[in-house]
């Protein structure tokens, strides 16, 4: 497991992940902070930004003193002159779906943030442009939380589950 | 009607009561935040040491000295459906807003549904130049998840497959740049070699597409008879015809002007951009998962990784050509080294038993049956994997919650971040050089939209 960058907030929960340098779990407020300084440091590119919602597993396994909320976003970070990778993994509670954009750090996350809007509706502040990117601009709800339901196609039989 | 304020608005309005794309589409200067107008004349703008200067975005220009127009969804150029919001000045290019989503299909909340087993046939289907590449990020996801060791035979046909996919896509995507071009031969010639590749994808998988042939714990079959063969016909055929089209366009005096020094990048702004693959090497930066992280066997084979020097079109063309050759050059050292053994993991949790067994063993019944209408569980864990893919880095992010089904699957689709270049790239050139920058930055619309 790689150290943090010396500039990292204090308190931030690393643990070890399965394919990467460090895995951390920063809070909201430590999250911005903590990308600045792991740039600082010399990872370059940000290779991935998605988020994930765990409605379904409210108690799952985090290291100690972070607290599951229902959605994560999950941020990978790549450094081309260390050749190592580094996890950044934000709880982002239901009812405030909102975290601090990146896009002043690394412009090139500006698609993915409004992807993660778009499906899953988390808020990113201070993005340039959060509008819908892959659904069209009047399409309700955000279709890849759990609890948004895969659409039917009635068909005529009598066992038939109706559309949901 | 000498009020600018006024004129304004009333071309806001004509804009919308023409289209119903709403916030998505590019709007007029007066009604753009200064941030959104950065971004969208390229984003790199606002790094470090260069901050907001009006000036450098044209901030002081009139909506009336300028126009908006529209161009696809539906452009021969555009490879498939992209749709680009351009800002003209005469014949300048000034912002691009790529819009995108015509082909969403929802393929990561389609994964969820899916199990293991069945997931790589949704995968494959998202890059479709290169399925294999798409496949092997996401079976290279899940056996990392579940721990186990792909047999060495499995690892070198997989790095066969994928360099075999690499040719085929750069093939087409030169054929699409010669269209683009306007050479006609050149997209002649490239589907043709390509087509020898989908012949022997076919002899392989039995599909000539969407393969599905890798899958966790190895590929779906074992290379036909006589693949040596068709392999080394395959090589030598391209590999010479790859100096037929070094004949054909790095020396033509229409190809060279529309190329070179066109919408050339930093590699400070493809960095800031998350930009990867050819475009990112045509800047001058080494970097190829394939040598810098090795993944598969890619570390005891020799290749070189091309790099450019001014990341211009023409750089970006000479990459993916060359990057033909290196291919190339790897499957005949995969026909040499090819190892003997299985060609796929003998864990019955995860490898369905052979079709004789099924009849003779009520074990591998029970196996057969409990794979095929459950799937296997995958151990709790979230994992992502990273390949080089002929666009750049394609990486599958898994969360597993130890069901038989991904709890959350996330393709990054280097396509995807790619085309935010397309912005930084158009701006300041002619209108034509547009064509040519989406063939260069080589988006496959299949990933980009998902």
């Amino acid at each position: 497991m790689i150290a943090l960058p010396e500039t990292a907030p204090t308190d931030v929960v690393t643990a070890e992940g399965l394919d990467t340098g460090v895995s951390c779990f920063p809070s909201r407020e430590q999250y911005h902070d903590l990308v600045a300084s792991f740039r600082d440091d010399g990872f370059e590119l940000l290779a991935d930004l998605c988020a994930v919602d765990y409605l379904t597993h409210p108690g799952r396994q985090l290291p100690d003193g972070v607290t599951p909320e229902r959605f994560e976003v999950v941020v990978n970070l790549l450094s081309l002159s260390k050749k190592v990778r580094a996890r950044i993994r934000v709880q982002v509670p239901e009812n405030d779906p909102r975290v601090e954009s990146l896009f002043d750090l690394y412009p090139g996350v500006e698609a993915m943030e409004r992807e993660a809007y778009d499906l899953f509706g988390v808020l990113f502040d201070h993005h340039p442009d959060l509008t819908r990117i892959l659904m069209p601009e009047e399409w309700e709800g955000h279709p890849l939380r759990k609890d948004y339901g895969v659409g039917r196609v009635p068909v005529q039989f009598k066992e038939a589950p109706g559309p949901r | 009607m000498s009020d600018p304020t006024y004129r304004t608005i009333e071309r806001a309005d004509l804009l919308t009561a023409e289209t119903s794309e709403g916030p998505q589409e590019l709007k007029p200067r007066a009604q753009t935040a200064t941030d959104e107008l950065a971004r969208e004349v390229g984003a790199v703008l606002r790094l470090d040491g260069r901050t907001l200067d009006p000036s450098s975005i044209d901030i002081e220009r009139r909506d009336d000295e300028t126009m908006i127009i529209n161009m696809g969804p539906s452009h021969p150029s555009t490879h498939g459906v992209l749709r680009l919001m351009l800002e003209l000045d005469g014949e300048v290019v000034l912002r691009t807003k790529p819009v995108i989503g015509y082909l969403h299909t929802g393929m990561e909340k389609t994964g969820e549904e899916l199990s293991y087993v069945q997931g790589a046939t949704n995968v494959t289907r998202m890059d479709y130049l290169s399925p294999i590449n798409n496949e092997l990020a996401y079976s290279m996801a899940v056996e990392k998840l579940l721990g186990i060791e792909v047999p060495e035979r499995a690892v070198w046909i997989r790095m066969m497959m994928s360099e075999i996919n690499r040719i085929s896509s750069h093939l087409v995507w030169m054929a699409t740049n010669g269209m683009d071009l306007g050479s006609t031969s050149m997209m002649i010639y490239g589907l043709r070699e390509r087509e020898l590749i989908l012949a022997f994808f076919e002899k392989t998988a039995g599909l000539r597409l969407n393969l599905n042939y890798v899958r966790p714990g190895g590929v779906a079959a074992d290379l036909p008879d006589g693949w040596q063969d068709d392999v080394t016909v395959i090589c030598d055929t391209i590999d010479a015809r790859t100096y037929e089209y070094d004949q054909l366009l790095t020396g033509q005096p229409i190809f060279r002007d529309r190329m070179i020094g066109v919408a050339p990048m930093t590699a400070e702004e493809a960095l800031a951009l998350s930009v990867t693959g050819p475009l990112l090497r045509s800047t001058g930066v080494p970097w190829d998962l394939r040598r810098t992280m090795p993944y598969l066997a890619y570390d005891q084979v020799e290749f070189d990784v091309i790099v450019g020097t001014y990341g211009d079109n023409f750089d970006r063309f000479a990459i993916r050509l060359n990057e033909i050759r290196e291919s190339i050059k790897i499957v005949r050292q995969c026909v040499e080294m090819m190892p003997r053994g299985d060609y796929r993991t003998q864990d019955p949790k995860v490898t369905p038993p052979p079709r004789a067994r099924i009849d003779e063993s009520m074990e591998a019944l029970i196996h057969h049956f409990k794979l095929f209408t459950e799937g296997f569980h995958v151990p709790v864990g979230e994992v992502y994997s990273a390949i080089e893919s002929p666009r750049g880095e394609l990486g599958c992010y898994i969360v597993s919650d130890g069901g038989p089904k991904p709890y959350r699957i996330h393709v990054r689709a280097p396509s995807f971040v790619n085309l935010q270049a397309v912005p930084l790239l158009m701006r300041g050139g002619l209108m034509s050089d547009t064509i040519t920058v989406i063939s260069t930055v080589d988006p496959v619309m299949g990933e980009v939209d998902r």
